[in-house]
């Protein structure tokens, strides 16, 4: 029932034209649409735009336990709209939904959080900083500093956040092209939190650290008719180096590619279609489908030309709309970690 | 080499076409039915799970306000905020021009998986539900819902009579209940690490899922079908034995020609196995689709309501299932395996210069029947043997095949018994000749026979099974939730005051005082009862003694489950300690089915008398008229209507459901005639053409074709008449044998068998009008076989 909810809720505003990935690829009728050139006003903009009929609050983190074991976890909270105002009470247009999991080398622990917006039980407020639905949040005094806890049946996580450096945006200023037709969204990343906290396993709870990337995004059409689906990176070199770039699949096999390197004081290089390169060298097999989880990526003018390998190919994300998110290990020209998301594979 | 041996093998099919027809036919009517029980029992299955859905309140635990009846919205989402996945539910009534309509609001986003409250239809969609009000009513209130409401209302036949169903936030506006709930539902799954309930909504109280039982008694059911699934296989599985030795005996002249020619007996039967392989998979396939089209004609309601429950999204849920075709492949190929074997191993042994004459095959000698007589015999001492000390599920599916093949096998003897009997009260010398002629064709049509032996057999104990299972079902229910109403209280003031209020408007009211204690060791649920009515006429026992509630109401007498009575190893008489100074005399033993607890009823005033501080927390309310009574109570009396259980409707859903299931039966009982009814003609077909030389002498003495064609068709009728009595017996053992060795086995109580000698009288006359149609067109061709034929015989003699 939940998940036809969601996949209802996800399809029918836009189902008329409903193509690419979760319908995300429509006309944007009364909403919103991302113009070039913004400027953000924070701590304003960490909140809602419910003006815009998607928008995400969107956590990954690369953590390590005390005897050298990777692990990884992703905090998500969805916000879709189904008309762009805000109401009072039940009969809210904003729907929100939340994916949080913990990946270790050899298990994978997902779980799935929907609500409705105006009764309280999941939103956003600024100052201070919180994000939340049920009893998930991401909340403290700021955005640089936050406590980050989720749970499901068979693990939870309680982890503080503290921003080492400077939010990032991406594209022009923030305003992130996303096809050739034009289609974009806003977006920009704190891509410097340190991490401390504890997983609680299946096995019992292990002390972690690492390092969160958190990506802000809202549009109401990001992707073109004609995409089905995208490969995002966001790796991090021990340089101290970042990179992010993603892949959108047009149905005709070829991709539009944008990338953002981000040099350790934070400032930023965008790299527009073609620039970045990724190509998938091993599929492997999960939930029917074939998903490629170890790729070659190249960034001809960083001199980037490294392999990228899931730490567990098995970091398929069973929710309503499935999709493949999970902690990668970087070797090549340059070494490190990171996370992958990949969508639309059928 | 091999191309020119398979052209001549496969060359007899070729002059064989009614045998081949007859293979494929039968192989394909056996899966067919295999397979449409299996889809069946699977849709069956989903029926009930959907029913279940709708009822939704029992499967899950709640949340209910310790005192009043309301919920405060912020109550709700302190709980989510600390982690509890729980769903909120608005109930109320609403005025129409008609009367008024008990509107149900949900939130679907957070309702438990299972919950599907809305037949969404292709007209309305989730955006509509949430954001723009749309209510789904049932049809008697939906148009005077539409003249009250400026919502959309939409009619669905999967509402109960009287409801209304709309989103939450709809329900709250209609019923002027802004930022209030009446209860919320627990999911069954839960995060870890959560506070306690206690901690965070104090003011509510958590009720337990209800389990009426329903659950256990339908595995019960289902393990039956499948039995009776397996039988209607076996009853196919005798028509392509029949044809494949009949085909195997006729090809003996070409094995023998080809062997002698030089092809390896290996490869020709290598060849052989695959041609069979072949076919099977060509039969199994054919009939997988065939029972498809009988479930799906047969299942039209259940699949309309599964429909009306889930909309447009899974439309068509009666899907082909690779299950299914697999394990009708599976059992097609095996069955043709199982039916082959014994000619294969015939030719396999063949001398190379054997006489290539086609054995008798029609004309066994008497001495078959004598050889299967006795492996019948020895089968049926193994029967007893197991039925005597075996133990376990699978040694009691054992003896029900002890059962089966015994009875199938020794049906040739007792057939020539029967004819042979007749033969020496017959005078005429034309009733001579009929029933010598009768008894040499016996052996021809012995394996027809006994696919209808089986055939009725298994219809004799389906229906049994089905019907004892409905009264047993149907007395459970009523047993269960006679009471029209239960109605909760939340503490002893309250228990006083609603016992007052409800003396005064109900018919009759049940007080439900009980307490867990230990009785012989067992632990057991203590009720302290209200002798009256009801009891007495609901009630159905085991085993029982003369004026059962007298001495229980006297306070003389105990009455106890089935679990406690066999696990103290006491019975009816046996006196009971039911507390340190009370000790009772057992009056009667009552079916629990499969209550892990035992139960034990006593009268009130002795249940007072032991627990004098224990007041009833719920009563139950017998009313003529239980929706106006609900009303009164809630808007004269104000009670809660969270607190209310409307019984009637639980119990006139389930009602409904199982005899969508009943029917079901009814339809394949006579599917599985009309199998045996193909075996009779394709065997009567077969053995006309064997069979004129022995008419043709019969035809020369002056009986005319059209007497003859008669003749024919008494005789069949004659020997669907034997087996069919002889089936009757069977069925009823196989009846037995499910029901009270295979159910005990399986789940460790027994089913109550009850007799229906109506049911088996018109069973008898379906049987031998099925034998009859059967025997009609062969006797019509007997009728009408060209004299010339009949003389040929005589010119061809040698």
């Amino acid at each position: 029932m939940i998940a036809r909810a969601l996949l209802l809720i996800l399809w029918l505003p836009v189902q008329a034209a409903a193509q690419g990935f979760a319908g995300l690829g429509t006309d944007a009728d009364g909403f919103a649409v991302p113009t070039p050139n913004p400027v953000f006003d924070f701590p304003k903009d960490h909140g809602a735009h419910p003006d815009y009929r998607i928008e995400w609050w969107y956590l990954t983190a690369n953590l390590t336990g005390p005897d050298g074991t990777a692990y990884g976890i992703q905090w998500t909270l969805f916000r879709s709209a189904l008309a762009p105002e805000t109401r009072e009470g039940w009969s809210d247009p904003q729907v929100w939904f939340a994916h949080a999991a913990v990946t270790t080398p050899d298990s994978h622990l997902v779980a799935e959080r929907i609500a409705r917006g105006g009764i309280g039980q999941a939103g956003v407020t600024v100052e201070p900083f919180a994000v939340w639905i049920d009893d998930w949040q991401m909340a403290g005094p700021s955005f640089d500093e936050v406590r980050l806890t989720a749970r499901g049946q068979a693990f939870a996580y309680d982890l503080g956040l503290q921003a080492k450096g400077p939010l990032v945006f991406h594209g022009e200023g923030g305003f992130s092209v996303k096809s050739a037709q034009g289609q974009a969204s806003y977006y920009y990343s704190q891509p410097f939190y340190e991490v401390t906290g504890t997983l609680t396993l299946p096995t019992g709870d292990v002390a972690v650290t690492g390092s969160a990337w958190l990506d802000r995004e809202w549009s109401s059409q990001p992707l073109a008719d004609t995409q089905s689906g995208w490969d995002w990176f966001s790796l991090s070199f021990d340089s101290g180096d970042k990179l992010m770039g993603f892949l959108l699949r047009e149905d005709d096999s070829m991709s539009f590619s944008s990338a953002t390197w981000i040099a350790p004081d934070g400032t930023t290089t965008a790299y527009p279609d073609g620039a970045f390169t990724a190509k998938p060298m091993t599929w492997h097999e999960i939930a029917g489908r074939k998903v490629p989880t170890e790729w070659a990526v190249q960034l001809r003018d960083k001199g980037i030309d490294v392999t990228v390998t899931a730490l567990n190919p098995d970091a398929w994300m069973a929710v309503s709309i499935p999709y493949w998110e999970g902690p990668i290990t970087v070797q090549g020209s340059h070494n490190g970690r990171g996370y992958l998301e990949m969508t639309g594979y059928e | 080499m091999i191309p020119t041996a398979l052209t001549a093998l496969l060359s007899h099919w070729r002059c064989n076409l009614l045998q081949f027809f007859a293979m494929i036919a039968g192989l394909a009517l056996a899966t067919a039915l295999w397979s449409g029980v299996q889809a069946i029992n699977a849709e069956a299955r989903a029926s009930y799970d959907a029913a279940a859905a709708t009822l939704g309140e029992g499967q899950f635990d709640q949340l209910l306000p310790r005192t009043g009846d309301v919920i405060d919205q912020s109550t709700y989402i302190e709980l989510r905020r600390a982690g509890w996945q729980v769903s909120p539910v608005l109930e109320g009534r609403l005025r129409t021009e008609a009367g008024s309509v008990r509107l149900v609001g949900l939130d679907p986003l957070t309702a438990p998986g299972t919950i599907a409250p809305v037949g969404m239809q292709e007209d309305a969609n989730f955006d509509d539900f949430l954001t723009r009000g749309v209510l789904f009513a049932a049809s008697d209130v939906a148009e005077s819902l539409a003249a009250t409401v400026t919502q959309r209302v939409i009619v669905d036949p999967s509402i109960a009579p009287g409801v209304a169903l709309s989103d939450i936030g709809v329900a709250q506006t209609l019923l002027s209940a802004e930022g209030t709930l009446s209860r919320l539902i627990i999911a069954s799954a839960q995060p870890i690490g959560l506070p306690a309930l206690s901690e965070v909504a104090p003011s509510l109280v958590r009720q337990p899922a209800q389990d009426t039982g329903a659950d256990r008694l339908t595995d019960s059911f289902h393990l039956n079908l499948t039995a009776f699934g397996l039988l209607s296989f076996a009853v196919g599985i005798f028509i392509v034995h029949g044809t494949i030795s009949l085909a195997f005996e006729q090809r003996r002249s070409v094995v023998r020609t080809l062997r002698a020619l030089g092809v390896p007996i290996n490869l020709l039967i290598a060849m052989m196995i695959s041609e069979l392989i072949v076919f099977a998979l060509i039969a199994g396939g054919i009939g997988v689709a065939i029972g498809y089209v009988i479930a799906a004609a047969l299942l039209p309601n259940v699949a309309a309501t599964l429909q009306g429950l889930y909309g447009a999204s899974v439309a068509g849920t009666l899907q082909l299932r690779a299950e299914w075709w697999l394990s009708g492949m599976a059992i097609a190929v095996l069955g043709t395996g199982l039916a082959a074997a014994g000619a294969l191993w015939k030719i396999a042994q063949m001398p190379l210069l054997a006489s290539a004459r086609p054995r008798a095959w029609a004309v066994a000698s008497g001495g078959t029947a004598w050889r299967l007589g006795a492996i019948a015999a020895l089968l049926f001492v193994v029967g007893i043997g197991v039925a005597i000390w075996g133990r376990g599920l699978t040694l009691a599916f054992a003896l029900l095949a002890c059962v089966l093949i015994s009875a199938a096998l020794i049906l040739p003897l007792v057939l020539r018994g029967a004819v042979g009997f007749a033969n020496q009260h017959a005078r005429a010398a034309m009733w001579q000749w009929f029933w010598a002629d009768t008894r040499q064709q016996v052996p021809g049509m012995s394996l027809a026979l006994m696919a209808l032996l089986l055939a009725t057999a298994a219809n004799v104990g389906v229906s049994t099974m089905v019907s004892s299972f409905r009264v047993t079902f149907v007395d459970f229910l009523d047993q269960r939730l006679a009471p029209e109403l239960f109605i909760r209280v939340e503490d002893e003031a309250q228990s006083l005051e609603l016992e007052a209020i409800l003396l005064t408007q109900a018919r009759e009211v049940l007080p439900l005082l009980s307490t867990e204690t230990e009785i012989a060791g067992v632990p057991t649920d203590l009720f302290g009862v209200r002798v009256g009515p009801t009891y007495r006429e609901n009630w159905l026992f085991l085993e029982e003694t003369p004026n059962v509630w007298d001495r229980v109401e006297d306070g003389r007498a105990v009455v106890v489950s089935e679990q406690l009575a066999r696990r103290a190893d006491l019975w009816t008489g046996d006196r009971l300690v039911i507390a340190p100074n009370l000790m009772l005399p057992i009056a009667a033993i009552v079916a629990d089915y499969g209550n892990p607890l035992g139960q034990a009823l006593i009268s009130e005033a002795v249940f007072h008398e032991l627990y004098p501080d224990l007041v009833p927390m719920s009563f139950g309310v017998r009313s003529d008229d239980p929706t106006d009574l609900r009303d009164r109570l809630t808007t004269e009396f104000g009670v809660s209507e969270t607190a209310i259980t409307d019984q009637s409707r639980i119990k006139a859903f389930s009602l409904g459901v199982f005899e969508r299931t009943f029917t079901v039966t009814g339809a394949l009982n006579i599917l599985t005639l009309a199998v045996a009814a193909f075996a009779i003609l394709m065997s009567l077909l077969t053995l006309a053409s064997i069979r004129v030389p022995q008419l043709a002498p019969a035809w020369a003495l002056g009986l005319t074709r059209r007497k003859l064609g008669q003749l024919e068709l008494i005789r069949a009728v004659v020997l669907a008449m034997v087996t069919t009595l002889l089936a009757i017996p069977l069925g009823l053992m196989l009846a037995w044998v499910l029901l009270s060795y295979v159910n005990v086995e399986a789940f460790g109580w027994k089913l109550p068998m009850y007799l229906f000698p109506g049911h088996y009288a018109l069973l008898t006359l379906f049987a031998l009008l099925a034998a009859a149609l059967a025997a009609l067109w062969p006797a019509i061709r007997l009728a009408r076989t060209p004299p010339s034929n009949l003389l040929k015989v005589f010119a061809n003699d040698r």
